[in-house]
């Protein structure tokens, strides 16, 4: 058996109530660790307010070469964004 | 994976696949790990990832010498913090490097059996408290030119890791330049020190961008493949641009007589430092190499019970946890 601590993704929410962002990786040998090695390498200079980590194996990527097919839905349907409607300057702001 | 990867050949790559990734360097496309890439852009970023990680972690021997022996205690936690920004630059790096299918562990191993290298600089001695203004000043000052330029890297994790980087780094450049500025500024026997200490680092410094271009074995497919996005010879022009006034500033004598504006190039002239020392240092002979790698094996070999009773722990409760479920 490896005797690689095993990798953590680290995900830390800013003082600002904005969503976690992933910041970076490290290695730990369980949960607990993790978040307070997260807490020395990742938040020295007050960069967030809570943090998540989860192992590295258990996220699941969509994978490049599908990207046309995946995000093609998106592509043909210009009216889902705002600008796509003309509304008269007499009706005021929308 | 690493030791195939270092056998897999590289011939029978798709032409029509090596076109297309140049076409995505060539629009500035960032590169991710999942995407595919040339098994030459893989290894050549390893060795050079690799190697960037390596010299944060060894970097902090030099400093680390003069923890207990700072002159207050506010200069001591400065330089604690320092050290420890060191250890986290060195993990965003080997976690950047891990992207690209090698282990924290095999880098480790490769450099403690002396089949990596890290930054010449560290294998000069910290001889006394100004070598360690100097350090953080000259050393760190260099190697941020270098690392905002490789904020632009085509490789998605190793920008990334660099911008993360360079914001840190700043504090590490003024709290050196603070540091010889209250010994320049002080007594003669300090303003002595100052000046031994940065004749000493100065060419050590000019070298950490490496041999001129013309020299460089590794410079032009990097180029190409933006993993390098600007010359050796263009970052240290640009360092001892930006150094010599902060020399004047402090009232040092500038520590290589070349040293003159050229008003034609609109840069300073210098002497270039003495490559037959920096190749020697490379090859392990320079003042400290022997110490700087007995120092990293002895930390990793003596850490090793530490590392695996924590991971047997945290075995022991992950299983107890599926138990219970």
């Amino acid at each position: 058996m490896s005797k690689e601590w095993p990798l953590w993704e680290v995900f830390i929410r800013g003082q600002h109530g904005l969503s976690h962002r992933h910041v970076g990786s490290l290695h730990a040998p369980d949960a607990e660790m993790a978040i307070k090695n997260a807490r020395d390498v990742y938040t020295r200079r007050n960069e967030g307010v809570s943090i998540w980590v989860v192992e590295a194996q258990h996220i699941a990527a969509s994978s490049p070469e599908e990207k046309g097919p995946l995000y093609e839905p998106s592509n043909s349907k210009v009216y889902r964004h705002p600008t796509f409607f003309d509304i008269p300057e007499e009706v005021g702001h929308m | 994976m690493y030791a195939q990867m270092i056998t897999a050949e590289a011939s029978d790559e798709d032409p029509k696949l090596l076109e297309e990734f140049q076409a995505r360097i060539d629009r500035d496309e960032k590169i991710e790990p999942k995407d595919w890439m040339p098994m030459a852009y893989r290894k050549t970023l390893i060795r050079q990832i690799g190697q960037h990680a390596h010299s944060e972690v060894v970097g902090q021997l030099p400093e680390g010498n003069w923890i207990t022996r700072a002159p207050t205690l506010e200069r001591k936690a400065i330089l604690l913090a320092k050290v420890q920004d060191e250890a986290g630059h060195g993990l965003y790096l080997y976690s950047a490097a891990e992207t690209l299918g090698v282990s924290r562990d095999e880098l480790v191993e490769l450099l403690h059996e002396g089949k990596m290298k890290y930054s010449s600089i560290f294998n000069y001695p910290t001889l006394n408290w100004a070598d360690i203004g100097a350090v953080g000043w000259l050393v760190d000052g260099a190697a941020i030119v270098n690392q905002v330029a490789l904020q632009r890297t085509s490789y998605g994790p190793y920008s990334r890791a660099m911008i993360r980087i360079c914001k840190e780094e700043s504090f590490h450049a003024r709290q050196g330049y603070h540091a010889i500025m209250q010994m320049a500024f002080g007594t003669p026997a300090q303003k002595a020190m100052a000046q031994d200490a940065v004749n000493r680092l100065w060419f050590p410094a000019i070298m950490m961008f490496g041999p001129s271009d013309s020299e460089s074995v590794h410079s032009e497919q990097s180029m190409t493949w933006k993993i390098k996005v600007r010359s050796n010879d263009d970052l240290r022009q640009q360092f001892v641009d930006q150094t010599v006034p902060q020399i004047e500033y402090l009232g040092l004598d500038l520590p290589d007589p070349g040293i003159k504006w050229n008003e034609e190039r609109g840069h300073y002239d210098y002497s270039d430092p003495d490559w037959s020392e920096f190749f020697n240092v490379i090859k392990g002979k320079g003042p400290c190499n022997v110490d700087r790698l007995n120092d990293r094996t002895n930390a990793w070999e003596d850490g090793a019970w530490v590392r695996d009773g924590l991971l047997a722990h945290g075995r022991k409760k992950a299983a107890a946890r599926t138990a219970a479920e």
